[in-house]
């Protein structure tokens, strides 16, 4: 038999992209770990947006994320690194059902970085965690020999407090829940590829880059009450990533509707323009749920009622057939599956 | 941004009223009917928005050649690495091209590896980035069909940079179309004809199928009514015995072509017997550098001597899936050994790639 060509010996963009590149290497670099949770809290083999560390004398969990922070231009329309730092770690919190009180950051820089433009970035850093109400308790610095590393990384641990009766996981989603998105698709990642150098786009497109906090204070009472199975900000991977991740660890379906998905007249033409596939594109505030079809309705409203929710739709069903797909009813009437996405989205040549 | 009328193309209920004048036609003719594109963005629109789902069980649509980053032979491609692996080098290309696997090693592994290999969005980028390294050869990897030549054919007209090269692996499409109609056992009853090729080339290149051949074709454009609009084209010569070749994408696509592009190709390059990957030499199937900028050609200007190279590999049935033989999900590989982590096969790796599309798409 041919052996497998394509398979490499050596790291690769890809695998940082999202999709299911990355999830192999996480798999890679996960499957020795000796301890991989706390008691029964969630913990390393989720791979949820974070984990939990169980209080049990106060029926309390203590809900933890990671997440190292890079973005090339690091000032890009609608944010810059240090505002995308604070709000992917506290929309990680969040979608755990957690509310956050603390993170700790860690900045590495490179060599030669102006001093100016690190101010900007903290001051940004600070002014979305006093929005966000988190507390920055902790830190490190380090400095790299130039050309080590591009610029500078933000890398932050979240810190936050859940109720042990809240059980909001990716393998809880269930058979009949609607699934909603609270806001466009695809603004982050597709303003960002229009503002890159090579492109010359010209858009008025910005990130949609911003705090969840609102939005799920809004709907506190369905996630107090359970009506809400699973939360998920589709980052990296888009909506595509983030729904097949689901019915991977749920084993059951979606069947989303096309013409439900919100999305941006500039998004889909620069999308189109480039041969990209916008399920796959980043966002950086937005989150997916999946809710108890009894209360979808409510929920529904309550984030509408919320600037940033404004546009948020319910944009499919989980089912039971086709278990571990997600399926697409097309704006034309056709059906087709929507994949894991493979890796990096680059455009296509002609 | 909008395109006047594109959102009819993208309409429910203009798709419902084609669907079932495609109904009344197919029953009309009671034969089962076979049709092949050969574009791959023709292929990622009938993926995408499930129009095989919609259509009749009597109507197969076959996809035919048209990925250009699937045909371009292996060889090119270990040229390209080749020259990556030298200092001072910097090897530009399109997005999609990194990823193909080739005798050794994909681009994307080399530039893993250290080499300086750059993704560019148009041909005028590498000039760019010539300029900007005069003390680097700056090698632009040239693939794509009559779409792609006359960017590339320009620039080289206007004088870049004396760092700056291409390798050549422009392939032209009627040729290859030519070659499938040899093919007897295909059968296929009309071509859905790639737009974008035929804008550069116009209508005249296709009279050969309709005439001589009497096949019916029709140029298409890419939104999922342009495709379902173009099959009821095909339907309806069918019906009336017809075998012309009609024009669906006239919002964009002139008789005639784009003259002053088919002139640049013209002057830059002159068509030849050229490899496909998977396919073989195909009659005029491809351009090379003309003589008199022959200083830009990469071929001439390094000294780079591909040994032997592998275009398919043991067990791979991309030359089947290319001209419509063989479904991707009928070759032992997909999905199992062969998918888009771990393409072993061309066809699996281009977003325009069937294999890919299929992998992606559907079950």
């Amino acid at each position: 038999m041919s052996k497998k060509k394509g398979s490499s010996n050596v790291i690769r963009l890809a695998h940082g992209a999202g999709g299911s590149l990355q999830e192999e290497l996480i798999r890679f670099i996960t499957k020795n770990i000796p301890l991989k949770k706390v008691n029964n809290g969630i913990g390393v083999e989720e791979l949820d947006d974070g984990a939990t560390i169980p209080l049990k004398n106060y029926e309390k969990e203590i809900v933890v994320t990671a997440d190292g922070h890079t973005v090339f231009p690091i000032f890009f329309p609608g944010g810059d690194l240090g505002k995308l730092s604070v709000c992917g770690t506290v929309n990680d919190i969040l979608m755990m059902g957690g509310d956050p009180i603390a993170l700790t950051s860690m900045i590495i820089i490179e060599e030669g970085f102006e001093f100016d433009k690190l101010s900007k970035l903290i001051e940004s850093l600070n002014s979305t965690a006093k929005d966000a109400n988190i507390a920055i308790i902790a830190g490190d610095t380090k400095v790299m020999p130039r050309g080590s590393l591009n610029e500078i990384i933000i890398s932050t641990t979240g810190i936050g407090l859940k109720d042990s009766k809240i059980k909001i996981e990716d393998r809880n989603v269930k058979v009949g829940d609607k699934i909603i998105i609270t806001g466009t698709i695809g603004d982050h990642g597709t303003s960002l590829m229009a503002s890159r150098e090579g492109l010359n786009i010209s858009t008025e497109l910005e990130s949609d880059v911003a705090l969840l906090s609102d939005v799920i204070n809004t709907i506190k009472n369905f996630v107090q009450g359970n009506f809400i199975h699973a939360m998920k900000d589709p980052t990296r991977g888009g909506i595509a990533g983030a729904l097949n991740d689901w019915v991977n660890k749920s084993n059951t379906s979606i069947l989303i509707e096309e013409e439900k998905i919100p999305i941006k007249k500039e998004v889909q033409a620069i999308c189109d323009m480039l041969g990209l596939d916008p399920y796959n594109i980043a966002c950086e505030g937005r989150a997916l749920l999946a809710v108890d079809p009894t209360h979808s309705e409510e929920i529904l409203k309550k984030i509408q009622s919320t600037p940033l929710g404004k546009d948020a739709q319910i944009i499919g069903d989980v089912k039971a057939d086709n278990p571990k797909r997600v399926l697409l009813k097309t704006i034309v009437g056709g059906t087709r599956f929507v994949d894991m996405p493979i890796g990096e989205p680059v455009p296509r040549i002609c | 941004m909008d395109i006047p009328g594109i959102k009819m193309l993208r309409s429910k209920e203009f798709t419902k009223q084609i669907i079932s004048s495609i109904n009344s036609l197919v029953k009309n003719i009671k034969k089962p009917i076979k049709f092949m594109h050969v574009c791959g963005t023709h292929e990622h629109t009938i993926s995408k928005y499930g129009l095989r789902t919609l259509l009749p069980k009597e109507i197969e649509i076959l996809s035919g050649p048209g990925c250009p980053v699937c045909i371009c032979p292996a060889a090119d491609i270990d040229k390209a690495v080749e020259l990556g692996k030298r200092d001072n080098t910097i090897i530009t290309t399109f997005g999609d091209m990194i990823r193909v696997p080739a005798t050794n090693i994909s681009l994307a592994e080399l530039k893993a590896k250290g080499a300086d290999v750059r993704i560019i969005y148009s041909p005028h980028d590498a000039i760019t980035i010539a300029k900007e390294n005069p003390e680097k050869e700056v090698i632009f990897f040239a693939i794509g069909f009559e779409t792609t030549a006359p960017l590339i054919g320009y620039e080289i007209q206007s004088g870049p940079p004396s760092n700056f090269s291409i390798i050549c692996a422009h392939k032209l499409i009627p040729a290859a179309l030519e070659l499938l109609m040899s093919q007897s056992q295909l059968r296929i009853d009309g071509f859905i004809s790639p737009g974008h090729v035929s804008t550069i080339i116009g209508m005249k290149p296709y009279e050969i199928f309709a005439q001589g051949y009497k096949i019916p074709n029709v140029i298409s454009g890419f939104e999922p009514n342009d495709v379902l609009l173009s099959i009821s084209m095909l339907l309806n010569q069918l019906k009336n015995k017809r075998s012309d070749t009609l024009n669906e994408y006239s919002r964009v696509v002139k008789p005639e072509g784009n003259l002053i592009a088919q002139k640049i190709i013209e002057d830059v390059f002159s068509s030849v017997s050229s490899p496909w990957r998977g396919i073989g030499r195909v009659y005029y199937g491809g351009l090379v550098i003309n003589d008199k900028y022959e200083e830009f050609d990469a071929d001439k200007k390094f000294d780079i001597k591909i040994e032997k190279s592998q275009d398919i590999p043991p067990g791979c049935s991309c030359h089947l899936v290319m001209v419509g033989k063989l479904y991707p999900y009928e070759c032992e590989l997909f999905r199992e050994e062969c998918t888009p982590i771990n393409p072993i096969g061309p066809c699996m790796v281009s977003q325009e790639g069937t294999c890919s599309i299929y992998f992606k798409y559907h079950s």
